[in-house]
């Protein structure tokens, strides 16, 4: 990872808010196939961001370029004022960049303090730390007002679609995380499950955190997001406030890349 | 917010009794599906939870605990009190230890959801070893290093096949398949045109040594002072976490549990060395005393039990058996702690191989190895391992062993005939995946039942 300090003084903050990350003119190509093109965005603290567009119009790339996991082919990507390249997902982790992808990747057969502190167990000498870790896991779930499991204990097998939603959100966040990407985090969950997810997505920009949601779905963009950005065939055919836009207009933007709105 | 206010429940204080919130996620199949022993307050709601558990299939330890019982009862009364005796258990628990160990064995590779086919004749190929290094005229090397090469030589068999599965990801049963075939042949060689290896010389201290490990006895009173020390430090240490814990506001189970825990542990303590110290020999010889292999079997088990359950290692076998794809994106190596896996295998093998050396007095090309890897791995199944990866304790492999000791032991005691000790151990087997299989179907349709 290499980074650059640089002032920005041509990008202009957004809404007030200084942006977390800005990405500017970032194109990147499978062989013949340009999935991102020319692509700015930005992500500010305090914020929920929607990224919204149909299949194929290159949210799932542009998520892969955040975490680390493609390089673009070119395009800046500032970080906090400084130019970062970002080359692997150690890297985006290093920054505080936490994607919760939409698998989860939970282990089913772990317990929920088990699951938070995969790969980063804290140790005692060469035995596992399990009260200090299972203490932390308890604080950062309250922290973001996930009280409805049982036992912080029990594995995850047992746990709701939105319980494990909320699970890898809070493993997301535990690390100092500036920027969580959320894909499709409501996905085959019922109405209440999915309330409680969009709850948990408020918190997290109450805490100061930079969200961006991926979605499809509408209903869930004009309930949490503060601002909305579509994309549409590889290129960003809007940003803004939430306000600016309506059902219609998303609409328009996701699947003719315009709007007469 | 107000959400979170009225949902305050368990959160960074768990001395507060676990509030019910959020009523969709209450369905009967996730009440059951939560241990209930981190739930409960008292030992009154431990009870009921365990009841509700296990009539819903989640039976843990239960089936094989009862077939244990139902053996016992069943070959008591056919063999006319002789099976119960305490020189017969004794003999019982001799010949389940080499079950116990390759049971052991396995667990590392299952708990990945891998297979390992080979451990037999690991188990052979360490016996041969060891028994070689041994001999006089010959190698009279002493008895610990001829163990501890014994060991490497396994681990590094175990160390091939995890690299195989690892890193070319082959299956690992094709590789631990061909690794049986050359076990086989490797035990042939190593025991020659001779084809037998004896150890049971009691003049050579080091092969005498190894003989004793199997009938060796500690003194009676050695014994009891061995089983205080040991209970007392075991009650000492769950009392002081558990009620730790629970001071702390952390999980942990109701006291009454915690002391059921110690009270069973002392009693199968006392229960296993007051039989074993009953003299068992013939008229003109006393025999008595804990054999020596009961406390070898004991530092196995519990080095492996710390291992799997306390260190990264064990937490990254789970995880993988879970979810590898988790795993790998939590940023842990699969390859290094599958190969382990299968080093910590071969090893476990191996020392099942020192156990049968000990217990039979020597080897020869007669072992069975392809019998007994089967047992080995019908010993995890039975004790509730899951064949498919991450579920399933080293603990486990000790009951499982039992239960097929169990039944060699009695048939034998009959004079019933090989082919019909091969069908009921076949049987139980084929019993113990059907549970598996049925409790495993239970939960999948529970959480489907929840999405």
């Amino acid at each position: 990872m290499t980074v650059v300090d640089v002032a920005h003084p041509d990008v202009p903050a957004v809404g007030g808010q200084p942006s977390l990350l800005r990405l500017r003119g970032i194109d990147k190509h499978f062989g013949a196939v340009q999935a991102l093109y020319q692509v700015d965005l930005d992500l500010p603290a305090n914020e929920v961001t929607a990224l919204c567009g149909d299949n194929g119009a290159g949210k799932s790339v542009l998520t892969r370029c955040i975490a680390g996991i493609h390089q673009p082919d070119s395009g800046e990507m500032i970080w906090d004022g400084r130019h970062v390249n970002i080359r692997g997902p150690r890297d985006a982790a290093a920054l505080g960049i936490e994607v919760v992808y939409q698998d989860l990747a939970l282990a089913d057969n772990l317990d929920i303090v088990q699951n938070m502190f995969l790969g980063r167990e804290r140790m005692h000498r060469i035995f596992l730390d399990e009260d200090s870790m299972e203490r932390a896991a308890a604080q950062t779930l309250a922290g973001l007002g996930v009280t409805t499991v049982r036992s912080i204990r029990q594995p995850v097998a047992s746990l709701s679609g939105g319980q494990r939603q909320a699970v890898a959100v809070a493993k997301a966040v535990m690390w100092n995380s500036k920027l969580v990407v959320l894909d499709e985090p409501t996905a085959a969950l019922g109405v209440v499950q999915t309330r409680m997810v969009l709850d948990l997505v408020r918190r997290l920009k109450d805490h100061g955190l930079a969200v961006m949601v991926i979605t499809h779905n509408l209903n869930d963009v004009f309930e949490v997001a503060d601002r909305i950005a579509v994309l549409h065939l590889g290129r960003k055919v809007a940003e803004g406030p939430a306000s600016d836009f309506d059902r219609q207009s998303v609409v328009d933007f996701m699947t003719t890349g315009s709007s007469a709105r | 917010m107000a959400k979170a206010e009225e949902e305050l429940g368990q959160g960074s204080s768990g001395a507060t009794p676990p509030q019910v919130a959020a009523p969709v996620d209450l369905t009967a199949a996730a009440l059951d599906a939560v241990p209930p022993e981190i739930l409960a307050e008292t030992l009154g709601q431990y009870l009921r939870a365990w009841f509700a558990r296990v009539s819903s299939g989640a039976t843990g330890a239960l089936p094989v605990v009862l077939g244990l019982v139902v053996i016992a009862i069943a070959f008591e009364i056919w063999t006319q009190g002789l099976f119960l005796s305490p020189g017969n258990l004794v003999n019982l628990f001799i010949e389940s230890m080499v079950f116990m160990t390759l049971g052991m064995a396995e667990i590392f590779v299952l708990l990945l959801g891998e297979i390992d086919l080979s451990a037999g004749y690991v188990l052979a190929v360490g016996a041969a070893i060891a028994g070689l290094l041994v001999q006089k005229p010959g190698p009279d090397w002493p008895w610990w290093l001829a163990i501890v090469v014994a060991l490497v030589c396994c681990g590094v068999t175990g160390a091939v096949w995890g690299t195989l599965v690892s890193r070319l990801h082959l299956p690992s049963f094709v590789v631990t398949l061909a690794g049986l075939l050359i076990m086989w042949g490797v035990m042939l060689v190593i025991l020659g045109n001779a084809g037998a290896i004896s150890i049971s010389s009691p003049i050579l201290v080091n092969q005498h040594v190894l003989y004793e490990f199997v009938w060796g006895n500690i003194p009676p009173l050695a014994g009891w002072i061995a089983l205080a020390l040991v209970a007392g430090i075991f009650s000492v240490a769950l009392w002081t976490r558990d009620s730790g814990r629970r001071r702390r506001g952390l999980v942990a189970p109701p006291p009454g549990l915690t002391a059921i825990k110690i009270g069973f542990f002392v009693a199968a303590g006392i229960a296993v060395v007051a039989i074993c110290n009953v003299n068992r020999g013939a008229v003109t010889q006393v025999v008595e005393g804990v054999p020596w292999v009961v406390p070898i079997v004991f530092v196995v088990l519990l080095i492996w039990v710390f291992l799997l359950q306390r260190t990264k290692f064990g937490r990254y076998v789970y995880a993988i058996g879970g979810n590898p794809d988790a795993a790998r994106r939590a940023g842990i190596s699969l390859p290094g702690v599958r190969t382990w896996a299968f080093v910590l295998a071969g090893v476990t093998a191996g020392i099942s191989g020192i156990l049968y050396l000990s217990w039979q007095g020597g080897t020869s090309t007669n072992v069975n190895g392809g019998q007994y890897v089967l047992y080995g791995v019908a010993a995890a199944v039975i004790g509730g391992t899951s064949l498919f990866g991450g579920r399933g304790k080293v603990a486990q492999a000790v009951l499982g062993g039992l239960v097929i000791g169990a039944i060699y032991n009695g048939l034998y005691l009959q004079a019933v005939q090989v082919q019909w000790q091969l069908i009921a151990t076949g049987l139980v087997l084929v019993g113990a995946v059907l549970i598996d299989t049925l409790s495993r179907r239970g939960s999948l349709s529970g959480s489907s039942a929840r999405i």
